[in-house]
């Protein structure tokens, strides 16, 4: 996994509530495989309309805010199926944080695995950056890992919760399979005790 | 000693180790795959990693099953055809025992898992598929998880975990009569919010929920997810017993009362604490249908839509008029009034034989006035519906009878609506786009969803049914 330590970049304030993942990364593109790229997928049917023609008056289309880091959403973001290939389209797509009210529990965890940062703000928060970002769309975002905080240019800064667990894997890349496979030892002794 | 709640139990039984860090590490008993394991096992093998317990694993093809054929070569798009001839590769090179397109057992994972006694009480059972809380009916600990944590689970048949919060809701009271399992988790979702049970387990509980059938109870634990919570469960009682008893138990007498001795433990104490209280009133619900693209829009079936505008929150506001446009419907609007397309039953929520035999006690001979599709969750619900006759029930009235799968719900089979349709289904998720673009999706009960087949819009059951 690659590390994430900082960033200071530009953000996309998509808003919304309750964006699943079936909007992130619709069902029709999952048998492709993640190795041949998954950003033309990322929000398709958000950017595209039936006929295949952009979308006008979003930010996904917006040149504004083309090639912005940084997502900002509004609360229950993710939620939904458990596909991790929305964690690839969104990375694949350019963005390496999401900024949002609340997060669905699974695409929470298959963000974090995969070295993109999920930021849980409050609603007047949240607010405030979208605010920021429709009004200043070339405003920089400074997130912190480390400190856990966040500086929004021009608008508010505030700070994070993140697992411990889960910042030391991020800050360090470590990958959680070849840390677990240290504890092999321990995994026998269970299943010799238990008997599977 | 300090109460405990059943989640609890099955949380120490699970228990590796404790790590000041990373949490609990939990073994996995049973690890079911499909074919999005496929990003999960090309990990392992960049890795030059071996999956440590093929025997605790299963793997079965349903998100791509075609469902009028169990040939692999009449799968028109080539990306699918590989999808699922990749998950028996995988599963034939790692020693894992595979029930293909042609396997006799071939189901739904929700749905196979407790038919084939692969789900069990007392067991952590994880799959790459967010509906997973379904087992947790059983009484099992079982979560859905991503394909990292897959690939984890492959090599080290354990996931690191943090302890969630612990919600219990309590049902209590009857249901009446044409109100199912199906109605009371539609409830749960739109009392509790699409997110009102993240970070939570959930546990139900109370007469109502005690006196659902062990199907009943898989329906109301597999739409757990969308209040946003993983983990869904039920204490495993009599009921449970005799279904496993019935279906998955070859062994002697002896054994089985010890396996029902320990199983019995599997319960919340009487004080227990949680950490959020929820009670319900069965006798209130009335058959729900959403109206809107998340799950937590349910309503009565004799209710009217409602009206966005009145809500404070603007991001909500505009979620909720944007899902009223999509979905083509204006506030006010009698549920009654709406006219449907498409009709799809299935799936791992409403794919199992006593759904069937409600969505066929509906028909009584009369014709399907739109297209309807049957989908049984498995191959084994759909042999068991045709011993019963219900196969000619739904084909007499104009209904298709399919092969199982995941189908209309997973929409990633093929199985489609077209732009613009309006379906009735009794799958999980509303989702835009869910069962193809610009299709309008609303969640219902099988008898409900009949119902819509032969009237072409909701009704009270009670009287359309005989």
């Amino acid at each position: 996994m690659n590390p994430f330590t900082s960033l200071a970049a530009t953000g996309l304030p998509l808003g919304l509530e309750n964006v699943d993942t079936d909007q992130i990364l619709p069902a029709r593109f999952l048998s492709l495989k993640p190795e041949d790229g998954y950003a033309d997928y990322c929000f398709r049917d958000l950017r595209f309309d039936a006929d295949g023609k952009p979308v006008t008056g979003n930010p996904l289309t917006s040149g504004d805010y083309a090639g912005a880091p940084i997502l900002v959403a509004g609360a229950n973001f993710g939620c939904g199926s458990s596909r991790e290939g929305a964690v690839y389209a969104l990375q694949h797509f350019g963005f390496r944080a999401v900024i949002a009210e609340s997060f669905g529990d699974i695409f929470y965890q298959n963000a974090l695995v995969n070295g993109m940062l999920p930021i849980q703000a409050n609603g007047e928060t949240i607010r405030a950056i979208l605010a920021r970002l429709q009004e200043n769309p070339g405003t920089s975002i400074h997130i912190d890992l480390e400190t856990q905080t966040v500086r929004v240019d021009g608008s508010v800064t505030f700070g994070f919760v993140i697992d411990s667990f889960k910042k030391h894997c991020l800050l360090n890349g470590v990958d959680e399979i070849g840390f677990t496979l240290a504890f092999a030892a321990d995994i026998e002794r269970y299943e010799t005790r238990v008997g599977i | 000693m300090q109460p405990t709640t059943l989640f609890d139990k099955l949380w120490s039984r699970h228990a590796v180790l404790e790590h000041p860090v990373a949490g609990t590490l939990l073994y996995i008993d049973r690890h079911l795959a499909h074919e999005g394991s496929r990003n999960a096992f090309s990990l392992l093998r960049r890795r030059g990693l071996k999956v440590r317990r093929p025997d605790l694993t299963t793997a079965i093809v349903d998100h791509y099953a075609p469902t009028t054929s169990r040939d692999l070569a009449h799968v028109e798009v080539a990306s699918r055809r590989q999808i699922i001839a990749d998950l028996a590769t995988n599963a034939e090179e790692a020693g894992i025992s595979l029930l293909d397109l042609a396997h006799p057992s071939q189901g739904i994972v929700h749905v196979i898992g407790p038919e084939l006694g692969l789900t069990r009480p007392g067991m952590s059972i994880v799959c790459g598929d967010s509906h997973t809380a379904t087992h947790g009916a059983m009484g099992a600990l079982a979560f859905g998880i991503g394909a990292s944590q897959v690939a984890h689970t492959l090599a080290t048949q354990t996931l690191w975990q943090k302890k969630p919060k612990q919600m219990r809701i309590t049902v209590k009271g009857r249901l009446r009569p044409n109100v199912t399992a199906k109605d009371m988790t539609l409830a749960v979702v739109a009392r509790l919010g699409a997110a009102g049970g993240t970070g939570y387990a959930i546990e139900y509980a109370g007469p109502a929920v005690e006196a659902l059938s062990v199907e009943g109870r898989l329906t109301l634990c597999n739409m757990t997810i969308e209040a946003g919570a993983r983990f869904g469960l039920i204490a495993p009682d009599q009921t449970t017993f005799d279904y496993l008893r019935e279906r998955a138990y070859d062994g002697d007498e002896a054994s089985w009362q010890a396996q029902v001795g320990d199983w019995s433990t599997l319960r919340s104490d009487e004080d227990a604490a949680f950490d959020k209280e929820v009670e319900m009133d069965a006798a209130s619900l009335k058959p729900m249908i959403t109206w809107g693209t998340s799950p937590e829009d349910g309503i009565g079936v004799d209710g009217v839509i409602p009206d966005p505008a009145t809500i404070n929150d603007a991001a909500r506001r505009n979620s909720k008029i944007a899902a009223l446009e999509y979905m083509g419907l204006a506030a006010g609007t009698a549920i009654e009034d709406i006219r449907f397309d498409r009709v799809f039953i299935g799936s791992c929520t409403n794919g199992r034989i006593e759904d069937l035999r409600a969505a066929a006690a509906t028909i009584a001979g009369r014709k399907a006035v739109i297209p309807a599709m049957v989908v049984p969750g498995s191959m084994a619900v759909k042999a068991q519906a045709e011993r019963e006759g219900l196969d000619r029930i739904f084909t007499e009235a104009g209904f298709e009878w399919r092969l199982s799968g995941c189908s209309m719900c997973a929409g990633m089979n093929g199985d489609l609506g077209r732009t613009g349709e309006r379906c009735a289904s009794t799958s999980n998720r509303n989702f835009v786009g869910r069962q193809g673009a610009g299709v309008r999706t609303h969640l219902m009960n099988p008898a409900m969803a009949a119902a819509i087949a032969i009237t072409g819009h909701p009704v009270d059951i009670s009287e359309v049914r005989p």
